[in-house]
């Protein structure tokens, strides 16, 4: 053996298709399945997509660099289920161009976070996080409020979701930048049209408190409340596990 | 600078600092009004200040052949300063963001000053722009010196190195516009990327061609090592980044994978990039530094060429110990682990070649702060390298994973291992680059030395408290079978260790400011101070071409 790389070491050439040959094995053997195996993501029919308005507010939250600090992912762990709620699946994140799973949690996770606290609390606690939890050592986000949402660029960012394959259809992709208007403006004409390309469960509010202006703070919110509720699965099968008995 | 290229490479220069002012502009008239315009204007004015430099010495007169019977070690000599400033740039932010953990309130009310867009300009800072100039300007060191030959021309070695500290700048002046990708420590943007696979190639054949002027039969050890750095990580990086841009005037993509197949792949990045950029590159260093410092030979051949493959083979697997008790499939997760606990054994036989080496040499540790930056290197090697196999195991994970005790893990091995090793490098290198008989003060060197160790010591046992401490809190239950501890509970009994922890990484930032007061001060004075020319520190060169003959110390 060390005869061998004895006369090994002599050829660059071998020593380069060594270090390929060698370091490839793991990945392909660990991360080549993962796309082929079809238990590896479970069925959920419900699934829904993000709308526009959540799919901004999302790039807000990677923007800011908020997985830093935030984890999207409960672990198979009495005291996370207990903490958090149920354990998170993979289809939960199947529409997640990057994933957000996080590695550390400065802050608690959030996998769980949508519809528990309400609006005004994600509002005030963005603005200054020592107002509503004084121990916090989050950052202020006040400018998000301060800030108009980009959204002539909507319709690009679902059709590049498209291609990497997220089923946005023509539909959406057209009314990309009105869908987001109407999602914060409930008593607008655009408003109805949300509903009717994501679903009657599609939370349409005025989500910084303000009808009127398209902010930021509105996408982040939006975001902050669908966590979780994408699709039900997660609840399911610890539904049926206390049916049993 | 210039006036060390050739005619033509003078030409070339120019034509690439062209293409890549046209790239520029094509970028700011694209991107008007997002963050990828911005990027575009800096590249064309980074051009054009090349373009100015160039046809400010073009018309110097040409080297002298004589150049080609010495090593070129003017990239070198950038590279490590280069390294430096990066270094005291990366950790000033570092121990800024540290602060905000205890005290968020010392920052201003802006975007780009908010924590979550200052961490990524730390980490790459260290890690890119520190770890990536230090390696990249020792290499090509120590291949010119191994292989007894010349660097192939003069341009590409400043391509690389300029191309890479362009890519760095990119990258840290993008996360505080709030470009990102979101994927640990490949944060950068799909156009940053693509600029990095053109800069990476470049160095991967000029390492090739330089090996292959080599006059040694043999490839060193840590030619081996630097080749696995430079292969693996374009491999990783070519894998972990690819996206789709939502335009061609938007800095804006979304990555290839989604959910638990990105997961995996970003940690198989993520884990690897600890391993190829953070660990092989600095073993190639420390196999050339420490025996050539401490004067012994390496321990044993035999050693090397195991934990050589041992490394690169069983790092690969690895990155699942990431995902442990998430959605990942489980037996991906058992063979991160099972991987994860037999890397001990190549890393141990790296880490115990390079303390067994010094045998003979103890007394040289005593007494030269250099060489005991090296070998507390390596025994921080050999402790974080445990640690990481540790808690590598599943339940160990359950406690140790989202907590500061990774923080501290990591911090053991960039600080303790990564920064000691490099700035051990650094005081070697820096009297022979520049011809001097040692550095300016060794006094500092050892002020350095002591405040890093010390800075890496408070700094890894806060971390290691506040994250055991936080993982027990999160699982704790009382007697009624209720969790015991709300979150922000855990969050208040981090705030004493969050303060020494920032404490910690002052101390290491003081010594990295007095490094570079040091090199600077070496570089700056007794320049008259000619030491003896080591007439050993040539390259050997063809008699048949034309070039001078061979001294006769030779």
């Amino acid at each position: 053996m060390f005869g061998f790389h004895y006369r090994l070491e002599r050829k660059t050439i071998g020593l380069v298709l060594g270090i390929i040959g060698v370091a490839s094995i793991g990945g392909l053997v660990e991360i080549a399945p993962l796309f082929t195996i079809h238990q590896t993501v479970e069925d959920a029919p419900d699934m829904r997509v993000y709308t526009p308005l959540e799919l901004a507010g999302r790039n807000i939250y990677i923007r800011e660099g908020c997985y830093a600090c935030h984890s999207q992912m409960i672990r198979t762990l009495r005291d996370e289920v207990e903490r958090y709620g149920p354990y998170s699946l993979a289809v939960e994140s199947k529409y997640d161009h990057p994933m957000l799973w996080g590695s550390k949690r400065t802050g608690p996770d959030l996998a769980r976070l949508g519809e528990k606290y309400s609006d005004d609390w994600h509002v005030a606690h963005m603005i200054n996080p020592r107002a509503v939890v004084p121990e916090s050592v989050m950052p202020s986000y006040a400018f998000l409020q301060r800030t108009e949402l980009r959204t002539d660029d909507l319709s690009d960012h679902l059709k590049a979701q498209r291609k990497v394959g997220v089923p946005y259809t023509d539909d959406m992709i057209a009314n990309a930048a009105a869908d987001a208007y109407g999602q914060a403006a409930p008593d607008s004409p655009a408003a109805d049209g949300v509903t009717k390309r994501y679903g009657k469960a599609t939370t349409v509010r005025a989500f910084d408190g303000k009808p009127t202006d398209l902010t930021e703070m509105d996408a982040l919110v939006a975001y902050l409340q669908i966590l979780g509720r994408l699709t039900d699965a997660a609840h399911k099968p610890v539904a049926t596990a206390e049916k049993k008995p | 600078m210039v006036a060390e290229l050739t005619k033509n490479e003078r030409q070339g220069a120019l034509v690439i600092l062209l293409a890549l002012a046209v790239t520029g502009l094509a970028m700011a008239a694209g991107g008007r009004g997002d963050p990828f315009g911005i990027h575009g204007a800096m590249v064309l004015v980074a051009a054009i200040v090349g373009i100015f430099a160039v046809i400010g010495g073009y018309y110097a007169p040409e080297p002298s052949p004589e150049r080609l019977d010495s090593y070129y070690d003017s990239p070198t000599k950038f590279g490590i300063v280069a390294a430096m400033v990066w270094a005291v740039a990366g950790m000033a932010v570092g121990d800024w963001v540290a602060w905000l953990l205890a005290y968020p309130e010392w920052t201003f009310d802006a975007a780009w000053a908010s924590f979550g867009r200052l961490r990524p300009v730390h980490t790459s800072g260290v890690i890119f722009g520190f770890g990536g100039n230090a390696l990249i300007a020792t290499s090509f060191y120590v291949m010119q010196r191994t292989s007894r030959a010349r660097l192939p021309d003069q341009l590409t070695p400043w391509f690389v190195l300029f191309g890479y500290n362009l890519f760095c700048v990119i990258a840290a002046t993008g996360y505080l516009m709030g470009v990102t990708q979101s994927k640990e420590y490949a944060e950068p943007e799909w156009y940053a990327d693509i600029w990095l696979v053109i800069v990476w190639v470049t160095y991967f054949v000029l390492y090739l061609r330089t090996l292959n002027r080599r006059k040694e039969p043999h490839i060193y050890v840590s030619n081996w090592y630097y080749l696995a750095f430079i292969l693996v990580v374009a491999m990783l990086h070519i894998v972990n980044n690819l996206a789709v841009p939502i335009s061609w005037g938007s800095a804006k993509s979304y990555s290839l994978f989604s959910g638990v197949q990105d997961a995996m792949t970003e940690w198989w990045y993520g884990h690897n990039a600890v391993a190829f950029f953070l660990t092989s590159g600095f073993l190639g260093m420390m196999y050339y530094y420490m025996p050539k410092r401490a004067g012994r030979p390496i321990y044993s051949y035999r050693m090397s060429i195991i934990s050589f493959w041992g490394i690169t083979f069983f790092y690969m697997w690895a990155g699942s110990h990431h995902l442990h008790y998430t959605a990942l499939p489980q037996w991906v997760q058992s063979l991160g682990m099972t991987f994860s606990v037999m890397l001990l054994v190549p890393s141990w036989v790296s880490a115990g070649n390079a303390l067994m080496t010094l045998n003979g040499a103890w007394h040289k540790v005593r007494d030269d702060a250099v060489l005991r930056f090296m070998m507390v290197a390596a025994v921080f090697y050999g402790l974080s390298t445990f640690e990481g196999s540790f808690m590598a195991i599943r339940p160990v994970n359950s406690l140790s994973h989202y907590t500061d005790w990774t923080v501290g893990h990591v911090h053991a091995g960039a600080l303790g291992w990564v920064a000691m090793i490099t700035f051990g490098a650094i005081y070697a290198s820096v009297p022979w680059l520049w011809k001097r008989n040692g550095m300016y003060s060794a006094k500092l060197v050892e002020a350095h030395f002591w405040l890093s160790l010390a800075g890496t010591i408070i700094y890894v046992f806060a971390m290691w408290n506040s994250g055991i401490i936080q993982g027990l809190m999160w699982r704790t239950y009382n007697e009624s079978g209720t969790l015991a501890y709300s979150f922000v509970d855990s969050l208040v009994a981090m705030h004493p260790y969050y303060i020494a922890r920032a404490i910690g990484g002052a101390f290491f930032l003081l010594g990295a400011i007095i490094g570079l007061y040091n090199i600077w001060m070496t570089i700056r004075t007794a320049s008259q101070d000619q030491a003896a020319q080591n007439v050993a520190d040539r390259p050997v060169t063809e008699p048949a071409i034309g070039a001078p003959a061979l001294q006769p110390g030779e």
